[in-house]
Formats: structure tokens, sequence, C-alpha cells
């Protein structure tokens, strides 16, 4: 199948706090060799808890970020570093975003067609005198009907879900490749979720768009996605088909997540959290770093830092105990013994 | 005075024996030109030891019940119609010195932002102090003891009262305002959102404390959220409230396994399934009201599959408000559409 954009190796640190004035600021490895690709029609869902490198992920594919390493394949080509400009517009046209805050994202003194005929402008993709037929045309895809009337309100007078759909329909005014939805229902009312879920399945079948949906809120993105990736401490610790990754889990922290969504079926304590609480700071360098909190880890865990090991068609986990390398297995069979 | 709570079964007869009890209650914001009602004549009971969820979207007026039991409504809100009773006692009657008393003591509070509800400058530890100070005479040590005490209850070291809020994660933060509402023993237990900024995995280790907790001391519990889904697995009795109004009332089970009002049934379909075959679904159309300007007659209706233009109960949903009526023994719903059936 072909890519819409592959990302390889991506890794973005931060600098983080210093201890004195003069001595060197600590690195914080936001986000650490990740790599996967989006293709066209469909939704890859990245989940994650908060602080994990989802939301930073979704940034430096916006290229609100440069990343730090690793490179972004779009067209063929790397879009990362110095590209000249026509190419930049051609890359920040074709990979749109959609934001968590709806509330922020739009310009409280224009109004709705003001915010999706800008693009078209800016893009130059629309005769001056057609944008108004493509804005609402735009309008009538997203679901605002009718359009003549919401083309004219200012974001205040619409509700939550609405402005996020406006969000949706700027974006795809530049007709785009890939969207990258950051959080883009978490502040929203729960009983209108389902409607921009809804309207991001209709858009990936019937545009052949590629998402992105970066969230904390696993039910949903197997409500959508076509395949899951999951990210802990900036790395991709599991990652395969949405349903393969869900029901057969391989790593112990997608356990821990999976354990930790409420099911009225269950109650609060029919599943007891395996997952031992956090032990605080351990040393990221030596092995893996879901470690401390992990309820499998075994010696090797400590030292050697497991790699991306595929265990199952197309399904890969980064643990040494339920995806362990080949070449560890010997290793793993000595220790055993002991 | 000390007050040790019996734990109480959790499914007492909520009437005979109501700890607190709203009784018709109408909060309104005063505007200069008009009056918004964001609580709707709304009458609830909770039993002693009892956990009961509040669930309801974003301006439904779930938080403005919260404050009103507190008795911490400001100006624009205020208590318009009805009564707030707590151990038979109308809240109302109560002096400012009386309630300062009766806040933290008999019912305590946990917002939605630890952050902003703790003093970013102070030690967590001093701030247990203050606050048992203002309560009862006791000494800058023993209460430090008790400070300790009670972080150890809700899982953090008790070192930690040295801490400043900054120094703390969001989930340690949620449970320093836990253990601080729970530091005088009150009867009631008031959580405003408590788990919404944290994460999935937080929230649930945070919960089942709460929970076990909640055993052991016996302390009844108003749990206010927009997560239907929580609350099925962690509440006895659920109340759904709309556009100001309650519009079902019953126990977590009565309500996972068959919810009657329209909007309840949209709500629970809101929330895609983890496990089991997955459907295409369809969430509620529309938005909730603008409670300036409320639909006339079931607020519920312009967004209701079962309203019609021509059915049958047209004209009574769209201009008669329907009651919360008793449809079984623990089960209230208001509903044109269940009023006739049954």
């Amino acid at each position: 199948m072909s890519s819409a954009l592959e990302v390889r190796g991506l890794t973005k640190h931060f600098a983080g706090p210093r201890e004195h004035f003069w001595s060197h600021s600590a690195r914080i490895h936001a986000v650490d060799d990740v790599s996967f690709t989006l293709r066209p029609g469909r939704i890859t869902a990245l989940v994650g808890e908060s602080g994990s490198g989802k939301s930073t992920v979704a940034q430096v594919l916006a290229r609100l970020y440069d990343p730090t390493a690793g490179q972004i394949v779009f067209e063929g080509r790397n879009a990362t570093g110095r590209a000249r400009r026509p190419e930049v517009l051609r890359y920040r046209s074709q990979v749109q975003m959609i934001f968590q805050d709806p509330f922020g994202s739009l310009n409280p003194v224009k109004t709705v067609e003001h915010h999706i005929a800008r693009p078209l402008l800016i893009h130059r993709l629309t005769k001056r005198e057609h944008v108004r037929m493509r804005v609402h045309e735009l309008l009538q895809a997203v679901g605002l009907v009718p359009p003549q009337q919401f083309a004219a309100k200012f974001p205040h007078q619409l509700s939550g879900g609405q402005r996020q759909r406006v969000a949706i329909a700027r974006a795809l005014a530049v007709e785009p490749a890939v969207l990258l939805a950051d959080e883009p229902i978490s502040m929203l009312d729960v009983s209108i979720r389902i409607g921009i879920l809804n309207l991001m399945l209709k858009l990936k079948e019937e545009l052949g768009i590629a998402f992105l949906y970066v969230t904390h809120d696993i039910a949903s993105a197997r409500y959508v996605a076509d395949e899951m990736l999951v990210m802990y401490a900036g790395q991709i610790v599991e990652q395969g088909p949405t349903e393969s990754v869900l029901q057969d889990p391989l790593h112990p922290y997608t356990r821990l997540l999976l354990s930790a969504v409420p099911d009225p079926e269950t109650g609060v304590h029919g599943k007891r959290l395996e997952a031992r609480p956090r032990r605080g700071a351990v040393d990221l360098l030596g092995g893996c770093r879901f470690v401390d909190r992990c309820p499998l880890a075994i010696d090797v865990c400590l030292s050697v830092p497991p790699k991306l090991v595929t265990a199952r068609l197309d399904h890969s986990a980064r643990c040494h105990v339920t995806a362990p390398a080949p070449i560890d297995r010997e290793d793993d069979r000595v220790e055993h013994l002991h | 005075m000390t007050l040790v709570v019996e734990t109480l079964p959790v499914t007492t007869a909520q009437e005979q024996s109501a700890l607190v009890e709203l009784r018709g209650l109408v909060v309104d914001y005063v505007g200069s030109e008009r009056r918004v009602r964001a609580v709707d004549h709304v009458d609830l009971a909770i039993a002693p030891g009892e956990i009961v969820g509040l669930a309801g979207e974003s301006g439904c007026g779930k938080s403005t019940i919260a404050h009103a039991l507190l008795q911490i409504l400001r100006f624009p809100a205020e208590v318009a119609e009805g009564s707030i009773l707590f151990g038979g006692r109308d809240l109302a009657t109560m002096r400012e010195q009386e309630l300062r008393r009766f806040r933290w003591r008999n019912v305590s509070l946990v917002f939605q932002s630890a952050m902003s509800a703790l003093n970013p400058v102070m030690r967590v530890g001093d701030q247990f102090v203050d606050m048992m100070r203002a309560h009862e005479p006791v000494r800058k040590r023993d209460a430090l003891a008790r400070a300790g005490d009670l972080l150890e209850l809700v899982g953090i070291d008790r070192a930690r009262v040295r801490a400043y809020p900054h120094e703390l994660s969001g989930g340690m933060r949620q449970r320093v305002i836990i253990a601080m509402a729970l530091a005088l023993r009150p009867e009631l237990v008031v959580m405003d959102e408590p788990t919404t900024a944290l994460d999935v995995v937080v929230q649930r280790e945070i919960l089942q404390q709460v929970q076990d907790l909640q055993r052991e001391l016996g302390f009844a519990v108003l749990f206010i959220t927009h997560d239907l889904s929580l609350l099925l697995e962690f509440a006895n009795r659920i109340a759904i409230m709309y556009a100001g109004e309650l519009v079902e009332v019953a126990s977590a089970e009565t309500l996972f396994r068959s919810p009657r009002h329209p909007y309840t049934v949209g709500l629970m379909s809101s929330f895609p399934p983890l496990t089991g075959p997955l459907e295409r679904m369809t969430g509620i159309p529309g938005s909730p009201p603008d409670l300036a300007q409320p639909p006339p007659g079931c607020r519920f209706h312009p967004r209701c599959p079962h309203c019609l233009a021509g059915g049958p109960l047209f004209a009574r949903q769209t201009t008669e408000r329907p009651e919360l009526r008793r449809i079984a023994p623990e089960h209230l719903v208001a509903c044109h559409l269940v009023e006739e059936e049954t």
C-alpha cells in the first residue's frame, strides 16, 4: 500500500531545567526514535498518557517544531531540515492539523467564512469569485447545514462541536493528504463526540485522507482507528492493527491502560490494576523505561533497553518478556535456569 | 464534636434516612436583564454512606448544585426556591458562623483542578494545619502528625508534608485534596470532576482508593462528572441531569441494564465499547440548549429521536414539561413517552 507520510526515527529533545546556572541543561527525551507510516484512507491512532510525547509527535509532523533527528518523508522527499519555500508551502498545505481546543483555534472577531476562505486565498486554490461557493461546500461536508447561515456566524455563536467542525472544514479547504488530529474531541461534550469521530470516518472513506489521531481515550481510538501506536515515555512500545493490539495486547503498559478504562460490566474492583506504582525517578539510560511500573519485569529489563520486535503479523512491541528479540531468547533461557 | 459515621449498607432506602436532601432546589443566575435558571426544581436525597453520581454535560447545572450544597454560591447565583436539608436541618437557616463549621466538618468538596485548590507558596502540611486550626484548637505539631497520617491514608509518603504543591504530580495533588477533604471525617464528600484532568491509569488508582476509604470510613459521596461510564462503575445510584433538570434517577445497575430516558440512552451510546462488536454509533444530534432560552416543553425534545412532528405525543412534548415520575421503586424518569407507556 502506498504511504501518505512516512516517519523514520523521529527524535525530539527539549532543553530541560538546569541544575546550576553554569551547568548544561538536562535533555528531555520527548520523542525518541519513533517510526511509522500514515496511509491514505486509514486512521492511525497514537495513544498514551499525558507527557508520553504523543502531542509532540503531531506537532513535529505539523512542522511546528524541527525534529532533533529523523526524517519525515512526504511525496518521496524528506520534509525536515532546510527545504525551499515552495516545498514548505506544499507540505504545510498537504499536512493539516486540528487542535484540541476549538475555543482557542478560531479568531473571535472573524466569521466562519473568513476562517475557511483564508487558506483558499493564501494557497491560491480557488478563484476569488468562487471562494464563497467553495466555503459553502466545505461547511456542507463537515455537517454544518444550512451553510449560508453558518458562514456568517462568529465563533462565540457556535457550540464546541460546531467550532471543531469549522476547524476541520478549514483544514480540509486546502485538500490535504494528511490530517493530524490532536485530541480533537477531549474538550467537547460527551454527547457530541461521536459526531466528530463519525465525521473523521466519513472523511477517510470519501476523501481518502490519512489521519493521525492523537488521543488518550482508547475506546474512541478503537472506534475509528485501523492501526494503533501506543506511546510511553517518548517511545512507541506497541504497534499493530487496532483489534489485534486491543484484544491481545503484548506490552504490559498497553495492558495497564486497558485495565484502567472504566467498564460498567466489572466495577472498579472487578479488575485491580496490576502495575506497581511509580517509584519516582529511575535511571532511564539503563534498561526499559517502563521497568519501574512493570509487573513482568525480569533482570534483563533493568540493564538492556528493549527493541521494537515484530512478534506477530504486523504487530510489534518493545518488551523483553512478551516480545523477546530473536537473539535475546537464548540468554533468557539461561537466566531462567539459574 | 465527634462524628463517627457507621457504615450502612449501600442500598438503604434513601427517603427515610436521608443525610442530605435537596427539595425543589432552584438556583438562578441573576443578570441585569434576565434570570438564567441553572438548576430547576431538583429533588435528590443522599443516604449516609451512599455514593451518588450526578452526570451531565457542561453547563447543565451540576457544579452549581455542588456549590449550593456547601452554600458557597456567589452573586450572581442565588437559591431562588426550594431548600437543602442536612440531617433534617435547612441550611438556609444557618448563620454564617455555623456554616463555617458545617463546611468541611460535615460536607467537604474536592474540586476538579487540584493546582488551583492548593496554595502554591505554602507547604502541603501547613495547609492541613491551617484547615484543622480553623475548625478546632489543635497544636501545630499534632496537626502536622495528623496531616502525615492522612497523606498515608491516600498512599502518599508522610514525609511529603514538607513538599510544596509544585513538587507533586497531578495525581498526587488530587490525592492531597482528597486527604484534606477527609481530614475532619465529614459525612458527605462532594467530588466535582475530581479525576477529569488526570490520566486513565491515575484516575483508576484514585477511584479505587476513594472506594476503599469510603468502605472503611463510611462517608457518603456525591460524585459529579460528565463521564457516565465512570459512574456506572463507581456509583450506587446515578442522577442524570440535562439543562438544569434531573431527567432520570436510578441505581447504577438499573441505569446500565435498562435506561429509559432518551437522553440517558443517547449518553450510553456515546461511549464506544472497548470490547465486543463495534457498530457505527450515533451519539446525540444537536447540542445542549442555552439555558437563557431553554426550549419549551421537554427540554430535550429538539434532540430527541422520539419527538417527531406529527407524532401522537408531539404537542405534549413541545409544550408541557414532563415531571420526574417513579416507574419502579428505585427508578425515576421525566419523559412523556415513558409516562404514556407505563
